[in-house]
């Protein structure tokens, strides 16, 4: 029965996904928890329901070498079928961090973007290679300032401290500050073809280049090994290393199962859930690196089934469910670059990522500021019963009968949302304000406002900052 | 509410987009000067004099009334080593004192906590516009980030008031901490009462206030005008946070009309609050320093300026010595940074001399290393 349990698909939604609305739930369990699963892990083979064409010729600005912009991103997100897909790109520019404050060009940040769609399920050597050779990490992290019997570090250091192992894991250092050499020594050479000019000038992307001639070939001792490595080593043994199966077991359950510590503790702090992280690990050796076949045995770990709720949403989540829940900006419409800065208000400005860490996560997206900020938005837009989403929601609750429950609305509304759960006190609390003033008849004028008021009063609790 | 009225407060004011210094701040009888801006220079006469070398843009007459009154010290060449032309690196250097590496957390976050270690008052630390400057983020410091004071609020889209009233009680039982609840949940709590406590408070502020000053009706000013009116109400804050529209100052093109306005609106609001503090008697309380990311490049591009480097700020107040402090940065063109103005001047002795002089706080810790004082503050 599990597999068509609808509160399993919602939260399968939310994390593999921006969410989704109830009657698409329904349609999802109908065809139950397995086939979902593969569906999302398989977008190739899904269209992506993503009108591009329309969307690029009504908001003129997405011209080709402006796709790079979070408001087009975002559309994706709000609108592409392949939800997974744009997680995972999330998921990415989250880990392997480049900032456009930096690199100050829309299209190559629109590459790289490209990029991850294309190998962010792949293997995970592959995608290493690619970041190592994507022209905006190569500027961001100042590769093409690395040159042979004159290092730049930045990039050698990151890549394995942030992008592929972590300084250590069980309290012992994986690297050495001679590996990190090494490491910069075998990417001497990969380097930039042209170089663009920031914006508002530069309309196209830099091109990656090998200039073998800038190529440091003497030889390098790295975790090890010792032969004449080239960037394509060094990521070989990279991959071979525990630390590389733990880093990237750890960023996928953080993001997708539950808060865990930031990743600058993890040498000293181990995993919340050991056992989960094992069985990951182990399948990145059994697949042969293979995220695909990692993230098929996460979303069927009972760990990842009984995680309801284990996470705060990051700001892009909430804005992007939120839009998604009410049905809104499904084509275009003028004013759609405000949601760009929704989320920079609420601490997560797509293209920039505070550092080249990544956000932290958790308890630390939220603030006085952006507490305030995230409830406030949320509560304009479900209060608003224009929004076909919610007005979806009002006909459904409306169809239950003449009067309902105020115990029965705040459930509706709960089930209505995604399947949330609030603490008992919190529930009666809204079931008391919901029912105080009589009988709520479905089908007189103010039944839609008791809807919104309802709504407007679970999202505010702190049970719906989580997913 | 404790707040001692002879607790120093510091009001900073971001102008975001990178101001074009040297019109600004004008080197007018400088030849080069007349030289790089065929269009775009300020003609002496016009120039609002401070002496025969140097005075401000004719637009910012009132913050000239201010300085002649010696209350305005002009901090010349300010900037940071390995300048950076992009607006938001830029800013984040500002912001988080670090000019080296990515740093996450803000110089006045760090302020905050050493103020208020106890977070004994969640409005130690008020930011007027939206989102929270960085400046102002450290991982558990509790601030205030206000849009505007007259609605600020949490769930300000229910606006019947006894609705609203009802609302809030709920919002505060449901965010009571509940026993056994972990440590997170306790944060989110405690997040959240702050929050509504802390709107709370605030909402008090403009009935409390009355002047006789009217400020502006643009954005900035009224801004301006709510940090008057949360410093007048006596809630103990003391560092209070707003800039003017974001990239408002990012003069590419037709830069003349835009800049006069922009500089209309800051310097009237500026003077406005200066005055308005002192009909209330309490001018000697709060320091004020206004700054930019970076400055622009000194040959004009013909109807505007592209990203240049070395700038110029203002700190403001009766406890200020005013005056030039610092040097103005070479015109002459073997003397420019890849164009623009070299800086001379580290950012970090300014809110050193900020931190130490005036907030009375270490600023070594904050800033991770000893700076130079600059002897603007009495």
């Amino acid at each position: 029965m599990a597999d068509h349990d609808i509160s399993l698909i919602a939260h399968l939604m939310r994390r593999a996904g921006f969410g989704a609305q109830y009657h698409e739930l329904e349609a999802l369990t109908e065809q139950g928890y397995e086939a979902t699963v593969a569906a999302l892990l398989d977008p190739e083979s899904q269209p992506s329901g993503l009108d591009l064409d329309l969307a690029e010729r009504y908001f003129i600005e997405w011209s080709h070498f402006t796709r790079g912009v979070p408001e087009y991103w975002a559309w994706r997100m709000i609108n592409s079928k392949r939800q997974l897909e744009e997680k995972m790109v999330l998921f990415w520019h989250g880990v392997l961090c480049t900032a456009d404050s930096k690199t100050q060009s829309y299209p190559t940040s629109y590459d790289e973007l490209e990029m991850f769609r294309k190998f962010g399920m792949g293997s995970f050597r592959d995608l290493l290679l690619e970041i190592s050779r994507d022209p905006a990490m190569v500027f961001y992290l100042d590769n093409c300032l690395s040159h042979k019997g004159a290092i730049n570090e930045n990039y050698g250091r990151e890549l394995l401290e942030l992008f592929s192992m972590g300084v250590g894991m069980d309290g012992e250092f994986n690297y050495t500050e001679d590996d990190v050499k090494e490491c910069s020594r075998a990417f001497t050479g990969w380097t930039l073809a042209n170089n663009v000019p920031g914006q508002p000038y530069g309309r196209y992307s830099a091109k990656f280049l090998y200039n073998p001639a800038d190529h440091d070939e003497g030889t390098k001792t790295f975790l090890g090994e010792t032969g004449n490595f080239n960037g394509e080593d060094i990521i070989d043994i990279i991959c071979k290393q525990p630390a590389a199966a733990r880093f990237l077991s750890r960023h996928l359950y953080r993001y997708f199962i539950a808060d865990e510590a930031q990743v600058p503790a993890w040498m000293d702090t181990p995993p919340n859930d050991p056992d989960t992280i094992k069985m990951l690990e182990d399948e990145y050796y059994r697949s042969g690196y293979d995220i695909r076949s990692m993230l098929r045995v996460l979303f069927h770990s009972d760990a990842f089934k009984n995680s309801r709720f284990a996470l705060v949403k990051s700001p892009v989540e909430t804005v992007i469910g939120t839009l998604r829940l009410i049905g809104d900006w499904t084509t275009p419409k003028p004013g759609f670059e405000f949601i760009f800065d929704e989320m920079k208000y609420m601490g997560q400005e797509l293209f920039n990522p505070p550092s080249v860490e990544g956000w932290h996560t958790g308890r630390e997206w939220i603030d006085g500021g952006t507490l305030v900020h995230r409830i406030n938005f949320t509560a304009d837009f479900v209060g608003d019963v224009n929004y076909p989403g919610i007005r979806g929601m009002v006909d459904r609750l409306a169809s239950d009968g003449p009067t309902i429950e105020p115990a029965q609305l705040v459930d509706g509304c709960l089930q209505l949302l995604g399947c949330y759960e609030l603490a008992d006190e919190t529930r009666e609390m809204l079931a008391n304000q919901a029912g105080k003033d009589g009988v709520i008849h479905t089908d007189t004028g103010d039944f839609s406002e008791r809807v919104s008021k309802t709504l407007q009063m679970i999202v505010a609790t702190k049970e719906y900052l989580y997913a | 509410m404790t707040a001692n009225k002879k607790d120093p407060v510091l009001v900073v004011l971001q102008m975001s987009g990178a101001f074009d210094a040297l019109n600004t701040f004008i080197p007018y009888s400088d030849p080069h000067y007349i030289d790089y801006r065929p269009h775009l220079r300020v003609e002496p006469e016009h120039v609002l004099a401070v002496d025969d070398k140097v005075g401000f843009h004719p637009a910012m007459g009132p913050m000239k009334d201010l300085y002649d009154d010696g209350k305005v010290a002009v901090i010349q060449g300010i900037g940071y080593p390995n300048p950076i032309r992009s607006h938001f690196r830029s800013m984040d250097i500002w912001h988080t004192a670090e000019p080296a590496k990515m740093a996450t957390e803000g110089w006045l976050g760090k302020t905050v906590a050493d103020l208020d270690p106890h977070k004994e008052n969640v409005l130690t630390a008020v930011s007027f516009g939206r989102g929270l400057p960085r400046a102002l983020a450290v991982p558990g410091v509790s601030v205030a980030s206000v849009g505007s004071l007259e609605t600020y609020g949490v769930l300000t889209s229910i606006d019947a008031p006894d609705q609203r009233s009802e609302a809030l009680d709920i919002f505060a039982r449901m965010y009571s901490p509940m026993v056994g609840s972990g440590p997170i949940n306790d944060y989110l709590s405690q997040t959240g009462l702050d929050a509504l406590k802390g709107a709370d408070i605030l909402s008090t502020a403009p009935e409390q206030y009355s002047s006789s000053i009217e400020y502006n009706g643009d954005y900035f000013s009224q801004w301006v005008k709510n940090v008057a009116q949360v410093h007048l109400a006596g809630f103990g804050t003391r560092v209070l946070y707003t800039g003017y529209n974001p990239g408002a100052f990012d003069t590419h093109a037709n830069q003349p009309a835009a800049f006069h306005r922009l500089w209309s609106d800051v310097s009237n609001a500026v003077s406005d609050f200066y005055y308005d503090l002192k009909e209330h008697n309490t001018g000697e309380e709060v320091v004020i320093m206004l700054f930019t990311e970076f400055g622009r490049r000194v040959k004009e591009n013909g109807s505007g300026t592209d990203h240049g480097s070395g700038s110029v700020a203002f700190v403001v107040g009766d406890a200020v010595k005013g005056g030039l402090y610092g040097e103005y940065p070479s015109l002459e063109p073997d003397k420019l940074d890849e164009g623009d103005l070299q800086w001379n001047n580290d950012f970090r002795s300014t809110y050193a001399t900020i931190l130490d002089k005036w907030m009375q706080v270490d600023s070594h810790e904050i800033l991770g290393g000893n700076y130079e004082h600059i002897d603007f503050i009495k």
